[in-house]
C-alpha cells in the first residue's frame, strides 16, 4: 500500500523537486540543489554502463531558489547527470533552468549529434513561454553546446541573445560574479587524470564483452589435438594466453588512457602499442609464460598482443577532449593495414605451431 | 595535450572577420584569440575539429570539416558508408552518456 502511494507521488513530482512555483499560465517545479543518495547512485551507474541510456529528466522549465522575471536562464541537456551537476552548482542562486530534449544524452555529445541544437532550443524557448516568464532576453548555454547551437539564428528567431558560459558548471558562480565574463580556464576544456579514469569503465566494458569469444577460441585452439579436444592441453597451453589477452585489454583500455600524457608520441595507436609491448614484455619475460623456444608462439605473442592494445587504445580517441576526426582518420588509414597484417601473420604462426605440435611438419 | 600535427581542416580567413569574438567564446581549446579587434589563430594543432567556431561565425570567416573523432565511429562509417556518428553501438550501451 505504501509502495503504491510512493509510486503515485513519484509520478507527479520527481524526487529531486522541492515544491513548485507559479509562472504565467501554469507552474514549474522548483528543484533541490542537493543530491540525494539516489542521485549519487545514479551517477555511478551511468558512468559504467547501459543505465545511462534512459537516465533522463523531462524537458522544460525549472526553477532554482526564488527566481524572478529578471533572473538568469541556464540551458542544459535532459541527461539527468548533466541536469544534476547544473542544479548542484546553482546552490544559493535564484535562477531558471531550461532543459532541452537531448534524448538523455549529455551536452557535448548531444551538441555533436545536433539534438542539443538550434532548432530544439528555439522550440523549447517557445514551448515554455519563456518570453512571458522573464522580461530580459538572455540565455546562458554551456560552452560545449556551441557545437550544436548557432547563437545568431536563435537570436533571430526568439530575440533571446545566447551567451556561452563556462565549459564546467562548477565555474558558473564565478562567471556570474565576474559579470558574465569568462577567463581562459573557464573557456578551456581540460582532461585530467581523474577525467580520464572516469571514462575507462566504458573502454574496458566493451572490450571485455568480446573476451569470452577470444577465450573460448584460445582454449579450443590449444585443446584441439589429433585425438580430440583435450581439456588438459586446453588449459595448460591456453591459460597463459588468456592472461596475455587480459593484459592487452588492460593496457589498451586502462593504462594508456590513464597515463596518456606521459607516454611518448601523439598517436594513440603508437601509445597503445608501446604500453602493450611493455606490459607483454614484462609479463612474458618475468613470468616465463610462453616457452621461449616455441618460436611461432613467441612471435605471435609479440605481434598480436601489442597490436591489440594499440587498437583498443585508438578507440579512446572517441572519449578525449582534444582529438579530431582528421587525425583519427589518418591513424586508421595507416593502422588498419598494420593491424590486419599483424592478425594475419599471427594466424599463420598459430597454424605453424599446431602443425608442429601434431608432428605434421 | 595535443593530437597529431598538421591534420586539422580548420580554415580561417581573417579578411572576413568582423571582430565579434564568438570564436574565442566558443572554442574549448583556445585556438582563437583577439588581436587588434580581429580573431587570430594561436596554435592550429590545438584544434579538435568540433565545429563550434564555424557554426557560430556569422561572417563565414571560419570553416572546418567537423565530425565525430572516434575510431569506432569512423570504422563503422567505413563499413556502412554513412558519416561517422555516435550511434555505432548495439543500442544497449552507447558510449555517449
Amino acid at each position: 500500500m505504501q509502495m503504491q502511494t510512493l509510486k503515485f507521488v513519484k509520478k507527479i513530482a520527481p524526487p529531486w523537486a522541492a515544491g513548485s512555483i507559479p509562472i504565467p499560465g501554469g507552474s514549474v517545479y522548483k528543484v533541490s540543489t542537493d543530491w540525494s543518495r539516489a542521485d549519487y547512485w545514479g551517477m555511478i551507474k551511468s558512468r559504467v554502463g547501459g543505465f545511462r541510456m534512459n537516465y533522463a529528466v523531462t524537458p522544460g522549465l525549472y526553477a532554482v531558489g526564488e527566481p524572478t522575471q529578471d533572473s538568469d536562464v541556464f540551458v542544459t541537456a535532459n541527461y539527468k547527470l548533466s541536469f544534476d551537476i547544473l542544479r548542484r552548482e546553482l546552490k544559493g542562486m535564484n535562477t531558471w533552468i531550461l532543459v532541452l530534449d537531448t534524448k538523455s544524452i549529455n551536452v557535448w555529445c548531444a551538441a555533436g549529434k545536433g539534438t542539443f541544437g538550434t532548432d530544439e532550443l528555439i522550440e523549447r524557448v517557445g514551448a515554455s513561454n519563456l518570453d512571458k516568464v522573464v522580461t530580459h532576453r538572455r540565455l546562458i548555454l554551456p560552452q560545449l553546446g556551441a557545437v550544436g547551437v548557432c547563437a545568431s539564428e536563435v537570436q533571430k528567431k526568439t530575440r533571446f541573445r545566447v551567451s556561452f558560459g563556462p565549459v564546467q558548471a562548477r565555474d558558473i558562480p564565478a562567471y556570474v560574479r565576474a559579470g558574465y565574463k569568462k577567463n581562459k580556464e573557464m573557456c578551456t576544456i581540460t582532461f585530467s587524470m581523474i577525467d580520464r579514469l572516469i571514462l575507462t569503465p566504458m573502454e574496458i566494458n566493451p572490450a571485455m564483452k568480446k573476451f569470452p569469444w577470444f577465450a573460448g577460441g584460445t582454449l579450443l585452439l590449444f585443446g584441439l589435438q589429433p585425438q580430440g579436444i583435450l581439456f588438459k592441453n586446453a588449459f595448460s597451453g591456453g591459460l597463459p594466453f588468456l592472461l596475455l589477452l587480459l593484459l592487452a585489454i588492460v593496457s589498451g583500455a586502462f593504462l594508456t588512457p590513464a597515463l596518456l600524457p606521459f607516454i611518448p608520441f601523439r598517436s594513440f595507436a603508437i601509445k597503445g602499442w608501446i604500453m602493450g609491448l611493455l606490459a607483454i614484455l614484462l609479463v612474458v619475460q618475468g613470468l616465463v609464460l610462453v616457452d621461449v623456444h616455441t618460436m611461432p608462439l613467441l612471435a605471435m605473442t609479440y605481434l598480436f598482443f601489442p597490436a591489440l592494445s594499440s587498437y583498443i587504445a585508438l578507440q579512446f580517441t572517441g572519449s578525449t577532449t582534444f582529438t579530431g576526426i582528421s587525425g583519427v582518420k589518418k591513424e586508421l588509414k595507416i593502422g588498419i593495414p598494420l593491424y590486419a597484417g599483424a592478425a594475419g601473420v599471427s594466424l599463420i604462426m598459430i597454424v605453424v605451431f599446431k602443425l608442429r605440435e601434431w608432428g605434421l611438419v | 595535450m595535443k593530437y597529431l600535427a598538421n591534420v586539422t581542416t580548420l580554415n580561417y580567413v581573417s579578411e572576413k572577420c568582423a571582430g565579434c569574438g564568438r570564436c574565442v567564446e566558443v572554442c574549448p581549446r583556445g585556438v582563437f584569440e583577439m588581436l587588434d579587434k580581429r580573431a587570430a589563430i594561436t596554435d592550429k594543432d590545438l584544434c579538435m575539429e568540433c565545429g563550434a567556431c564555424a557554426k557560430n561565425c556569422e561572417f563565414g570567416a571560419i570553416s572546418v570539416n567537423s565530425g565525430v573523432g572516434c575510431a569506432a565511429a569512423i570504422i563503422n562509417s567505413m563499413i556502412t558508408g554513412g558519416p561517422p556518428s555516435c550511434d555505432c553501438s548495439d543500442g544497449e550501451s552507447s558510449c555517449c552518456g
